[in-house]
């Protein structure tokens, strides 16, 4: 393959990480879906870091790759549960709320 | 050529399910839709030459993380209708920052030049003839096994506090308790009745519909 596949794989990544903070931005009250969000974003991440594994012959990327998903796993459990405390607090998961838990 | 329609084929599958994910009206449809988007993405980590790490991919998130946010949108008894409402009050401010940000992305990647070097194939590891799952454990245990731990540390502490947060007092399963059962009275648990023969238990209630 030509390294146009590399570019390829770039435009990809990009779209899904513009794709992931459109998301954000849409559904500022669901925090449900802007976790999602932040899963696709770091999708992206990995999508990138694996085509430059590829392209420039270093397991390194892929590496890294292994460490990102085990951070967004932990991020996803971390934060799942403290949707799951504020719901039971609360009744409800809008994030607007969420100021009151300042202080 | 079969490559790139294949190569096309997942990456549209996988923005358009993205795209699906962030607007669907149905909370589990966009979890639905984000494992569809992993397992695109997987399907296009095995064409960069990382089959291991899409394994991984389809492990880790189609079977875990996927399937946790699949719990806590069933669980959760959430009305998905009155979160949407800031949908149409954000769109443009998101549209704006969408487009700006694809700009910059765009024009850094127009001034991107890949040099001649760069070859998108199986990525190969200093010691040759390896596969891809070992030549990273190859690095993982040797190079970065300090990062590896604390990979390990940071997801121990993450279920640590994923328990500490969720776990409520009063709210147990009934347990049972030798020592108190052990401990009760017969007079408490038990009486003797002598039935009268012939009389029954108790009196019986008058059946009308009986001819």
């Amino acid at each position: 393959m030509s390294h146009g596949s590399l570019n390829a794989y770039l435009v990809v990544g990009s779209l899904l990480l513009v794709i992931g903070i459109f998301g954000i931005f849409l559904n500022r009250k669901n925090v449900i879906v802007i976790m999602m969000s932040i899963e696709l974003i770091l999708l992206a991440a990995n999508l990138n870091f694996v085509a430059f594994s590829s392209a420039l012959h270093d397991m390194v990327g892929q590496i890294f790759t292994m460490f990102v998903l085990a951070v967004a796993a932990a991020e996803a459990a971390i934060g799942l549960a403290i949707v799951v405390v504020y719901f039971r607090n609360r009744g409800s998961i809008e994030v607007d709320d969420v100021t009151l838990m300042k202080g | 050529m079969i490559e790139q329609i294949f190569f096309y084929m997942f990456s549209a599958v996988l923005l358009v399910s993205a795209c699906m994910v962030i607007t669907a009206r149905n909370p589990v449809h966009s979890v639905l839709f984000l494992i569809l988007a992993f397992l695109n993405a997987a399907a296009l980590f095995v064409m960069a030459g990382a089959a291991f790490l899409a394994m991984v991919l389809v492990i880790v998130y189609v079977g875990a993380v996927a399937v946790l946010f699949l719990f806590v949108v069933m669980m959760l008894d959430v009305d998905f209708i009155a979160l949407r409402e800031g949908f149409q009050k954000f769109l443009p401010l998101g549209l704006t920052v969408g487009f700006v940000l694809m700009a910059e992305i765009g024009l850094s990647l127009a001034g991107f030049e890949a040099s001649g070097t760069m070859r998108l194939a199986a990525a190969t590891h200093r010691v040759a003839g390896l596969s891809d799952a070992a030549s990273i454990g190859d690095l993982l245990y040797t190079r970065y096994l300090y990062v590896f731990e604390l990979a390990g540390l940071l997801l121990v502490i993450a279920m640590i506090g994923a328990i500490v947060l969720t776990l409520t007092e009063g709210a147990r399963p009934r347990r049972q308790d030798l020592a108190r059962q052990h401990d009760r009275p017969i007079a408490d648990t038990l009486t003797l009745v002598k039935p009268v023969i012939g009389a029954g238990i108790a009196p019986l209630p008058a059946r009308e519909d009986v001819p």
